[in-house]
């Protein structure tokens, strides 16, 4: 059930959180998580379209010792993230404050992992257990 | 698609029903602030029931329009925030401070009818 959005424009944000919150749905998140789910996918997707302006974004299950979970990969070959650590203090931003920034991310999920190279794009990944 | 907003005496009713993509969003700031200026609307009450969830953008237009409808002498209350979308909005860090809210239409309504009164 792997599947993946290309974004280019607004309109694809929707569509990704749509099909976020429709596989988080299927594999038995409650509305919190769902919601959790949803908003996550949204800031990666905006992200993208704010600061790569094109790149994808793609949910697939996982399973891990038993545990069900939600991984959403967030892609790019935008400008990349100068300072990764500054990116990850709150309140950082360099588009006058559109997103919420990835610490609000991570804290919505249980497993984020970033890589990003100036000049080449930035690879994220998230993952939600299912309880 | 645009929202309807509903006028009741002096107030503006809103009820947001469907998911707000960006330009749905930008079309509501200017449609209520256009609807307060034609209206002499003293009150908004816009209800959050059937939103599932809200990322920072749609915060944001939210928490804009909320400023921009208080530049021009209305008071807005926002209504019917869920659980979830309680929980999200916090975690993902975003405060809607010196927002006023209520659990329900009627009690956010009720909360108007006060706020208007002082």
């Amino acid at each position: 059930m792997d599947s993946c959005v290309k974004i280019t424009n607004e309109w694809d944000i929707v569509a990704a959180r749509q099909l976020g919150r429709n596989v988080a749905k299927d594999l038995g998140f409650g509305t919190v998580d769902q919601a959790r789910i949803t908003t996550a996918i949204s800031e990666l997707a905006r992200n993208i379209y704010l600061y790569a302006g094109q790149g994808q974004v793609c949910i697939e299950k996982t399973e891990n010792a038993g545990k069900v979970g939600l991984i959403i990969l967030s892609e790019d070959q935008g400008p990349g993230i100068q300072d990764l650590r500054k990116a990850m203090e709150d309140g950082f931003s360099t588009s006058g404050g559109l997103g919420a920034g990835l610490p609000g991310v991570k804290r919505l999920v249980d497993e984020f992992a970033i890589d990003s190279t100036p000049g080449e794009g930035t690879l994220i990944k998230a993952i939600k257990w299912l309880r | 698609m645009r929202i309807p907003i509903l006028k009741l005496h002096d107030c503006l009713l809103i009820s947001i029903q469907w998911e707000l993509d960006d330009q749905t969003a930008l079309q509501f700031q200017e449609d209520l602030l256009r609807k307060i200026h034609e209206t002499s609307a003293r009150g908004v009450v816009i209800d959050l029931t059937s939103i599932d969830f809200i990322d920072s953008f749609i915060a944001k237009v939210l928490g804009d329009v909320i400023s921009m409808s208080k530049l021009m002498g209305a008071k807005v209350v926002i209504t019917g925030i869920q659980p979830a979308v309680a929980i999200t909005l916090i975690e993902l860090g975003i405060r809607l401070e010196d927002v006023l809210t209520a659990l329900d239409l009627e009690k956010g309504l009720e909360k108007l009818r006060r706020e208007l009164e002082d």
